[in-house]
């Protein structure tokens, strides 16, 4: 395979357990994090030294209360010098980005061996309510009276508008969430692993901002979660099979922008996850198709957002994303049809672990490499997503190595 | 029969400047605004110092009729701090200021019988500070509850 940029590549990763939410203190978020870092070091086979480069999203942020530091994880881990030290805007959705922004460095020649490292501690502030948590501001003072008190509940908005539009039922939200509990079924890190989920919980449990209920969000949890990416050249070098960055973006549109908090996207926007001006690039950079991807790792923090992303990633028609998943092209089976894309065969956010989009790289790397618990058999591509949330929203589509 | 609210008036807190602050002075005279580019006419909300269509920063605000429409909606159940209330935060069309939106609530209704595309009119609820929040009811129900 000779197709896109191939220049830099995975070549480790490393996590902590995961945890509920508040549930791994005492342990910190740097502390976590360095866990996280040593462990992703390890898998490579090179030592924390190595490190020259740091490349992180939500501008190094740790959820929304906490910051990460690349001068006390050099004090902490004993790493010299830095060469590059950046990160993407905003929140998730640049979790698949931090990649490219990691591969920037590397190829610019500022860095030869790039972390991307995010932890989540939320003894303090849980995620889900933190709108109503955050001070008033000019801008939030258009959103934050009406109760949305959480990204989930913007979401439910933008859900109802994909149902208005569409047809799109809560059966197709169900069918996201019950085959992402199923997944989880096997991994024994995943939160969820032993409790399966079936029809009848999902339409008995609570209501939280309807249209959405309890499963239609994703969990709250504590954890860290590192990747080192490095030369292609080098990558080959190292302990494990280097896997390529095939295509990287981030990024998106104005109309997507000020998503959330804002509402003011005309119709194609507002029911959409807003990455479909990732998607356009991606592919395009690959010279890749829908059909080519073969493992799908969907930033999942609720239900439709998986949906409308199978729209935007071009794996069913706009508007056809409920009777895309309720045909059953979502789950995982180790030798899918044509036609179908398994996605989110960690267990994703909602029955794995939620660490803002990192735990979905992780699955993409090990799905190419080979390793993956819920392998699908001979995989060549798989796309990795960060978002839909304020912009940036980002994708990656990992290969393999030649 | 549970009838949709706004958040109690001590749990809403806005912050203003200068870009924003003749919405919020509007809306304590009970007064819905919006700001229309000097320029070009182009509605925006929420206020912001630019036009996105020409750039200009010249603004007029706009006094709009109240009437408004449910482009789309959630059934809130509880919020921090308040287990039991039932919210419907909505982001509603303003037809006499096309392309601009707000995010808001309708009240007094019953939350069952909110849908896309429902008229609106204004009402204005009490907020921290001696604020006024713009919220909306379906047009034509009576009053079923004080926006208090």
């Amino acid at each position: 395979m000779t197709n896109g940029l191939r220049d830099v590549a995975i070549v480790g990763i490393g996590a902590t357990d995961y945890y509920k939410r508040g549930e791994s203190w005492p342990r910190t978020t740097t502390e976590m994090a360095c866990e996280a870092i040593l462990n992703a070091c390890a898998d490579a086979g090179l030592s924390v030294k190595d490190i020259d480069g740091f490349a992180y999203y939500s501008g190094a942020g740790a959820g929304y209360g906490e910051k990460m530091d690349t001068a006390d994880f050099m004090e902490i881990l004993g790493i010299d010098e830095v060469t590059f030290t950046a990160s993407l805007t905003s929140g998730g959705g640049g979790s698949a980005g931090s990649i490219g922004l990691a591969r920037a460095a590397i190829v610019a020649g500022d860095a030869t061996v790039v972390v991307t490292v995010m932890a989540l501690q939320q003894a303090k502030q849980r995620l889900g309510s933190v709108f109503a948590a955050a001070p008033a501001t000019p801008t939030n003072s258009f959103l934050q009276p009406s109760g949305l008190s959480g990204p989930g509940h913007l979401m439910s908005v933008l859900a109802r508008r994909h149902m208005h539009l569409y047809g799109t039922t809560r059966d197709a939200f169900c069918e996201i969430a019950l085959t992402e509990r199923e997944n989880a079924q096997t991994r024994p890190k995943a939160r969820f692993r032993g409790t399966p989920l079936t029809r009848g919980d999902y339409f008995a449990a609570r209501m939280i901002a309807e249209p959405l209920c309890l499963y239609d969000f994703c969990q709250e949890t504590d954890g860290a979660v590192a990747v080192i990416t490095t030369g292609i050249d080098r990558a080959r070098d190292l302990k494990q099979k280097p896997v390529p960055v095939v295509a990287t973006a981030h990024g998106g549109r104005r109309e997507w922008g000020r998503a959330f908090g804002w509402m003011g996207m005309p119709d194609e926007y507002f029911a959409s996850a807003g990455n479909k001006p990732i998607a356009e690039r991606l592919y395009k950079q690959a010279g890749l198709e829908p059909t080519d991807i073969d493992v799908a790792l969907l930033y999942d923090h609720f239900s439709p957002m998986v949906l409308m992303q199978l729209e935007d990633y071009g794996f069913c028609e706009r508007g056809q994303g409920n009777d895309f998943v309720l045909g059953g092209n979502i789950r995982y089976s180790a030798r899918p049809r044509a036609g179908q894309i398994p996605v989110n065969t960690h267990g994703g956010q909602l029955s794995e672990a939620y660490i803002i989009g990192m735990t979905h790289l992780l699955e993409g790397v090990e799905q190419m490499r080979g390793t993956a618990i819920n392998q699908v058999e001979g995989a060549e591509h798989a796309l990795v997503t960060g978002g839909p949330a304020s912009l940036p929203v980002s994708g990656l589509i990992l290969g393999k190595d030649a | 029969m549970v009838l949709a609210t706004a958040l109690p008036t001590e749990v809403i807190k806005i912050a203003t400047d200068p870009t924003t602050e003749p919405f919020w002075q509007a809306a304590k005279e009970r007064r819905l605004v919006a700001p229309r580019c000097g320029s070009c006419g182009h509605f925006r909300l929420p206020p912001t110092a630019y036009c996105p269509e020409c750039q200009s920063g010249e603004v007029e605000w706009v006094d709009l009729s109240g009437r408004a429409q449910v482009y789309s909606f959630a059934v809130v159940h509880g919020f921090p701090g308040l287990p039991d209330i039932t919210l419907v935060p909505a982001v509603v069309d303003l037809p006499d200021a096309p392309g601009a939106r707000l995010v808001s609530n309708v009240i007094g209704v019953e939350p069952g019988t909110v849908e896309i595309g429902m008229e609106l009119e204004v009402d204005f609820h009490p907020i921290s500070d001696g604020w006024l929040l713009p919220v909306f009811r379906p047009v034509g129900a009576e009053q079923k509850e004080s926006a208090s």
